[in-house]
């Protein structure tokens, strides 16, 4: 029978919960790097024992953690325990994003736009998710803050950027949210190893379909209505983005309001909130075996970060959008003022597809049933920022 | 630890979350070179822990991460230059560089 590992980073330390198919009894453990920020872990689908995490600190900056064994132990990559010493400071090293500023790329990589309208330099804070590769246990994607895309080729032991993105012409117009300026969505088309897509906060979504060289705006049909122009290239507060691997062309969106949908690998979005209360939010996912049903979280408003009315709903579409359902077993019905964010919301590949998200008030909900019956599997972690959940044997 | 000649023993003492990134107690032992620096010192305690590297001091600039500061013999020391000699009684080991986090963020 196969198990579920779910992957949980919290702004206090990672947990993993393990549960076998039926998903009815759950162990947690952890916290591992207590006391840190965990924005995001992540296995790799062709060795699902490698894990990657990113741990960072206000205090001490980025760390990241590379797991060999399904996350029983982790190590900074190229300081196993035992392996040489690296050579000495400043030289390549596992935590070290550097924009990449060489002459070769020949664009004005060194500014982007800052809050009072003047041009900032961008400067490395944190890695907001990563992104292992399809094909590549030792391949793996970091998208960090300020935005931009690094890579890695050897597990993790050093990085570089994919710098054709920050590159591109745009760049010196991009701006940041209120959480910063984040690179923090990351899809890789299983159908062409080339083609990826990202998204920021608050530039929008790119692709690029040459392995990272080129990138183009995705943001036709993304409308943002209190922008000075409101259909700009870029310049979309994109919150999170999902795809069903069978289908990578159609992609779903989060949008700061508004739920999208682009049937042409985001050359153009089309607005299928439909029925919902509200259609701002941050999460969103799809199911593990029904690529036109849909799971979002439906949130207040940008100025009220709780579900409507102290209710916890997540709604489903399993039309592709539009016709919304309010999906409400087991969750609170009431007093219950918790945020769900983008990267907290994740699906097994179980034949009865399980339906996981976390929450900022410490609560991680399962469903083993597509969302029709929910259970909390934790319900006193620190607030919540990702999870990610593995399907394994 | 061999310690080279003219090198002195200075004791740095590391806070809570970087003691356990590199596994080790309060107070770390290192042998460091005369004259002995803040510089020099971070290059001995990063030689010997690599997993310390751009914690204290940004990859990028090398400068003190924002939130660190340096005290020694009830100074503070955080806005000297990195090459500035430490105090005798830090260089000798009498007294510990101190590498504290800011009392920041609630």
């Amino acid at each position: 029978m196969s198990n579920v590992r779910v992957l949980v980073g919290t702004r206090k330390g990672a947990f993993i919960l393990t549960s076998d198919g039926k998903r009815k009894q759950w162990q947690i453990s952890g916290p591992q790097f207590a006391g840190w920020e965990i924005y995001h872990m992540k296995g790799s689908p062709v060795d699902p024992d490698r894990l990657y995490a990113s741990q960072s600190s206000g205090w001490f900056g980025q760390i990241m953690q590379r797991s060999d064994d399904g996350g029983k132990t982790w190590y900074q990559p190229g300081l196993k325990p035992g392996e040489p010493e690296m050579p000495a400071f400043p030289a390549t090293a596992p935590n070290r994003f550097i924009y990449d500023q060489s002459e070769e790329s020949g664009k004005p990589l060194t500014t982007h736009q800052w809050y009072d309208g003047t041009q900032h330099p961008w400067e490395f804070k944190r890695v907001w998710h990563i992104e292992p590769s399809l094909a590549e246990a030792n391949t793996v994607y970091a998208g960090v803050e300020d935005a931009a895309l690094f890579r890695s080729i050897d597990g993790g032991e050093s990085w570089h950027e994919l710098s054709g993105l920050r590159g591109h012409g745009s760049g010196p117009h991009w701006q940041p949210g209120a959480g910063g300026m984040c690179l923090h969505t990351i899809i890789l088309d299983p159908k062409d190893p080339d083609r990826i897509y990202i998204a920021i906060s608050a530039a929008g979504a790119f692709r690029t379909d040459d392995g990272g060289k080129n990138w183009k705006p995705i943001n036709k049909g993304l409308v943002s209505t209190q922008s000075p122009n409101p259909t700009a290239e870029v310049g979309h507060c994109v919150h999170h983005i999902a795809m069903h691997p069978a289908r990578p062309g159609v992609l779903f969106m989060q949008k700061h309001w508004d739920i999208m949908r682009s049937d042409n690998a985001g050359d153009q979005w089309r607005e299928v909130s439909g029925n919902l209360p509200t259609d701002f939010g941050f999460a969103i996912d799809v199911h593990a075996h029904e690529p036109e049903t849909l799971y979002v979280v439906p949130i207040t408003s940008d100025s009220l970060h709780y579900p409507p009315e102290g209710k916890l709903r997540v709604y489903r579409s399993q039309t592709g959008g539009n016709e919304w359902e309010a999906l409400g077993k087991g969750l609170p019905d009431r007093d219950c003022y918790v945020n769900v964010l983008r990267d907290a919301m994740a699906v097994d590949r179980l034949d009865d597809c399980g339906v996981y998200f976390g929450t900022t008030g410490g609560q991680v909900y399962a469903s083993a049933d597509s969302g029709d019956n929910w259970a909390p599997i934790a319900e006193h972690l620190p607030a919540v920022l990702s999870v990610e959940v593995q399907t394994l044997g | 630890m061999n310690a080279e000649p003219g090198a002195a023993a200075v004791r740095v003492v590391l806070p809570y979350h970087l003691r356990n990134l590199a596994g080790v107690g309060a107070e770390v032992p290192l042998e460091v070179a005369a004259p002995v620096t803040v510089r020099r010192v971070l290059d001995a305690l990063e030689a010997r822990y690599p997993m310390l590297r751009g914690t204290i001091r940004e990859y990028e600039t090398g400068k003190r991460r924002a939130f660190l500061r340096f005290f020694a013999c009830e100074e503070d020391l955080s806005h000297e230059s990195m090459d500035a000699e430490l105090p005798e009684a830090v260089a000798s080991g009498k007294e510990p560089l101190l590498i504290i986090g800011a009392i920041a963020g609630g």
